[in-house]
């Protein structure tokens, strides 16, 4: 069915299912993405994709199905215990903290790795001290200098313009010591120089950083320029994954992503090309 | 025999002063509603209400049937006053803000009403008949049957008001969305002014009936208290919530005052409202948010 | 804006007074908080030790209240939970002062999350009504348990400290204006570090927070605990100032006070505590004296100073809200960075 992957599966998720209400907003989603990667997800809005983010991430729990990370089955587990584990990812509605520096937001994202307890923190002795200088080293010369933000270490998250928060989560997830990165949405109204540049980090991060990613988009150039694997999301079901190339080829894909094409239709003819 | 009718006599009183605590908490859910601030100054609002009849039953000499609805005329107009001046330009601010706000209000009025009438407290002039009422064999405080049956008409009226009339369904659909009722041509800004309008003359004549049966004093602000718990109790969006959370309420201070004694009251209400929040957070009958991320 | 300061070391850059102005300007207030007791009279040291309480409780809910986002109208009973640990330890046990302080606020942080674990369920304005519940539980134990002394309350000795009856305002600033410090640098020193990031995290969003890995309600039950904390050893000092804790001692409206005191004073930030903290401990002071000057015109004038200090306290709590969210703290931030610019730009 489904086209050769590279690498072995960091993340897996099976037969996911999840219902708002009336709404089935995920159906049965199985998908894989593999180590090393960058596995894109498409589909039309309302498709699920934010969803089925949000159901990796342990924010929603699904009514059926199980998530295995690292071969381990985590459904079971609370949002921050994934997030240690290295489920890191940034939010379609940017989700920074208002009322920190860039600095401190980036810091945060650190915070399950960290072990400062109360008493060193009032105190800011010893383990804290040295904790807080390792990290702020450290976030200085991997994460801000890598993503070119040190002019605005200092500035508060909310005055930055748009394409700047994005970085900033970037730089927040980056910070989360990710095995997986999950980005919703990374350059979504963006002009064209922006998105280049994101497009040239998460790249960088997927060499450099060895770091998974799966990344929901709809800026289709940027989707197949990018992506080694593409799973196509609509009405809460996968219809279609593949190769960039393979995806691409296929006009149905593209109408169903346009919200044009007939879904039934789509699939049918989908499957009959995967039959012959 | 006779204790089962003591039982019967404290639970008529309770149930009697749920009425009032069921029609302020009306009050509070319909500001709720509309508006979505808790308003914590509703308690000094009531009494406000109480200090009103008295200055013009007592201080300009008027009857009872001209105090009464100009008490609640004050009322309506000081909520306006409020929505206008304090809630208006608080539109967008977090609602802990708006709530501090209200915080802020009570304690305003509360001075206010000390500077005039001082400290000590004050009883209402006599309007309600005292022939005793029985109830079967029960007996109830006039005062109470008569609160009970005011505030049941005025929660009737509320209650259809809110079904059938025009500015009920403009707040309904305020309630409901407040972006969609815009795009269909409601002036939300005259809904709110009209909730808290409505909102706070309801709780001026509430103010009334609770004074005329325990008196009034700048510390009857205390009774908004158990409205917040009634309220918390019954979901704070939802009228059917405040009526059996009144009651119940009403029920429960009034066994536990008559069985364990008066410092009980405040200590049974608030255990209810512990018990609640942690077994149905969102009350009986309220909504729970859907958070997005 | 201000222009970059050049830094040489990552330390230097996360030191809490990263200018030499800044910290210059704090030891000379330091510098006034040691001469103060021997130039000051009696009434103004009694102020100071008060304000310095208060400016210890308000610290406290601002982690709670400005930092985490969670709003509490408990901190006066909070307080009273101290105040009644450090009577009965007197009382009963004998033990050191040090030590009683430091039980009051154990019990105290103990008592604060036990009261914020309903935000296991509710959260926002519901969680701010159940602290009220459990002020007013609080109340009825203080009032009716044979260990608080029921309404009588309890009378207690002073503190003692190397053989030395603390019991005169000059000996116990020693005592009390320190403490308050430390807890201020703890408190600033907090959000250095993850725990107070957590904090703001979860007042922020709180959900996407535990998203990025913050258990939310091991924090809100820490954000409680440490503002207890504050609030037991506040409460303790109290009982060491005033030596006679009743039911009376710790209402509702004194939580509100303090709470007036963080939106006055600017929530969120340390120095919004301490601003509004002493102003609000100082404004009845003021009025007392406005109200003095008015009093050979008006002969109740002095009747009416209760009821108007309540009515100011209602106003400023609308008016910062309504007109300056950020409290004094924000003016005084415009203040410097109008004379830091001065003369170049206004
Ligand atoms: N918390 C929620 N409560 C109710 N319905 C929800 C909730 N979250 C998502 N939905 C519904 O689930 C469906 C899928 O939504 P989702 O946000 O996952 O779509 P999406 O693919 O991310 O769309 P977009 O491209 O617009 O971001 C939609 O119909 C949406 O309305
Ligand atoms: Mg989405």
């Amino acid at each position: 069915m489904t086209s050769e992957l590279p690498g072995s599966p960091v993340l897996k998720v099976e037969g996911v299912s999840l219902a708002f209400g009336g709404v089935r907003a995920l159906s049965k989603v199985s998908l894989e993405a593999a180590e090393g990667t960058i596995t894109a997800i498409i589909g039309p809005n309302g498709a699920g994709k934010t969803s089925l983010f949000n159901a990796i991430s342990g924010f929603y729990r699904p009514a059926e199905g199980r998530i295995l990370f690292e071969g381990r089955d985590i459904s079971r587990l609370r949002p921050p215990a994934r997030a240690k584990l290295g489920l890191a990812r940034t939010f379609q509605n940017i989700a920074l903290f208002r009322g920190m520096t860039v600095l401190d937001n980036i810091k945060l994202g650190r915070h399950a790795h960290l072990r400062t307890n109360v008493l060193d923190a009032l105190f800011y002795w010893g383990r804290a001290q040295r904790e807080e200088l390792a990290l702020r080293q450290e976030i200085e010369e991997r994460i801000i200098d890598f993503l070119e933000i040190q002019h605005i270490r200092r500035a508060p998250v909310g005055a930055l313009p748009y394409g700047l928060q994005k970085r900033v989560e970037l730089a927040r997830a980056l910070a989360m010591r990710p095995k997986i990165l999950m980005l919703d949405e990374p350059v979504a109204g963006m002009n064209r120089e922006e998105t280049e540049d994101m497009a040239r980090f998460i790249l960088d991060v997927k060499e450099e950083w060895g770091v998974t990613i799966l990344m929901v988009e709809h800026d289709m150039g940027m989707v197949m320029d990018i992506s080694d694997h593409v799973i196509v999301l609509n009405f809460g079901q996968v219809i279609a994954q593949g190769r960039p190339a393979e995806v691409q080829r296929d006009p149905a894909v593209v109408s169903a992503y346009l919200g044009s094409g007939d879904v039934g239709e789509l699939s049918r003819r989908l499957h009959a090309r995967q039959a012959a | 025999m006779t204790d089962w009718l003591f039982l019967a006599e404290v639970c008529l009183a309770g149930i009697g002063a749920g009425a009032l605590y069921a029609l302020t908490g009306v009050a509070f859910v319909l500001i709720y509603k509309a508006t979505r601030v808790v308003n914590l100054a509703i308690g000094e609002i009531l009494m406000l209400g109480g200090y009103a009849f008295l200055g013009f039953a007592a201080g300009w000499g008027l009857p009872a049937w001209a105090a009464l609805p100009l008490a609640v005329l004050c009322g309506g107009l000081f909520g306006a006053v409020v929505e206008r001046t304090l809630i208006r330009p608080m539109l967008g601010e977090s609602p802990i803000s708006v709530f501090m706000v209200t915080v802020g209000l009570g304690s305003m009025l509360v001075g206010a009403v000390e500077l005039g009438w001082g400290a000590d407290p004050l009883r209402l002039p006599e309007f309600v008949p005292n022939r005793p009422v029985f109830i079967g064999e029960a007996y109830l405080a006039p005062k109470v049957a008569y609160g009970f049956v005011a505030a049941s008409l005025v929660i009737a009226a509320f209650v259809l008001a809110f079904r059938f009339s025009r500015s009920g369904v403009a707040l309904r659909a305020t309630a409901g969305d407040q972006g969609a009722a815009y795009s269909v041509g409601i002036d939300v800004p005259r809904v709110f002014s009209l909730a808290w309008t409505a909102a706070c003359a309801t709780a001026a004549g509430a103010g009334v009936l609770v004074g005329s049966i325990g008196g009034i004093s700048p510390t009857m602000g205390v009774f908004g208290l158990s409205v917040l718990v009634v309220v918390i109790v019954g979901g704070l969006d939802s009228i059917m919530g405040a009526l059996v959370g009144g009651l119940l309420v009403g029920l429960i201070e009034a066994l536990a005052g008559a069985f364990l004694g008066g410092e009980y009251k405040l200590l049974a209400t608030f255990g209810l409202l512990i018990l609640i929040l942690m077994l149905r957070p969102y009350g009986l009958f309220g909504t729970h948010e859907i958070e997005r991320l | 804006m201000r222009i970059a300061t050049l830094k040489t070391s990552y330390a230097g850059d996360e030191a809490l007074f990263d200018t030499k102005l800044q910290r210059s300007l704090l030891a000379l207030f330091g510098l006034v908080l040691a001469v103060f007791p021997f130039v000051a009279g009696p009434y103004w040291l009694f102020m100071a030790c008060l304000v310095a309480i208060n400016v210890a409780s308000a610290t406290g809910l601002n982690i709670l209240t400005g930092y985490t986002g969670l709003v509490s109208l408990g901190q006066a009973a909070f307080m009273g939970v101290g105040a009644y640990t450090v009577a009965i330890l007197e009382l009963r046990v004998g033990t050191p002062f040090p030590v009683n302080l430091l039980a009051a606020g154990a019990t105290t942080a103990l008592v604060g999350a036990v009261v914020g674990l309903p935000s296991l369920r509710v959260k926002g304005l519901y969680l701010a009504i159940a602290t009220i519940g459990a002020s007013v539980i609080l109340h009825f134990v203080f009032a009716n348990w044979s260990l608080t002394g029921e309404a009588r309350g309890l009378s207690m000795p002073p503190a003692r400290l190397f053989g030395n009856d603390l019991d005169q305002p000059f000996e116990l600033y020693w005592v009390i204006v320190p403490i308050t410090a430390a807890m201020i640098l703890g408190a600033a020193n907090l959000f250095r570090t993850r725990i107070g990031r957590a904090f703001i995290a979860i007042r922020d969003r709180d959900i996407s927070a535990e998203v990025l890995g913050i258990p939310l309600l091991r924090y809100k039950l820490t954000s409680f605990a440490i503002s207890s904390f504050y609030a037991g050893v506040a409460g303790g000092l109290w009982a060491y100032f005033f030596r006679v804790v009743t039911p009376e001692s710790f209402p509702l409206i004194n939580s509100i006070f303090y709470l007036a005191a963080i939106i006055v004073g600017g929530m969120g930030t340390i120095l919004g505590g301490i601003l509004g903290a002493a102003f609000m401990t100082m404004v009845p002071e003021v009025l007392k004296l406005v109200v003095g000057w008015f009093s050979p015109y008006f002969p109740d004038a002095l009747a009416a100073l209760a009821p108007i200090r309540t009515i100011v306290f209602g106003a400023l709590i609308v008016g910062f809200l309504i007109f300056e969210p950020q409290g004094l703290a924000e003016i005084w931030a415009r203040v410097r960075r109008f004379f830091h610019l001065w003369p170049f730009k206004t």
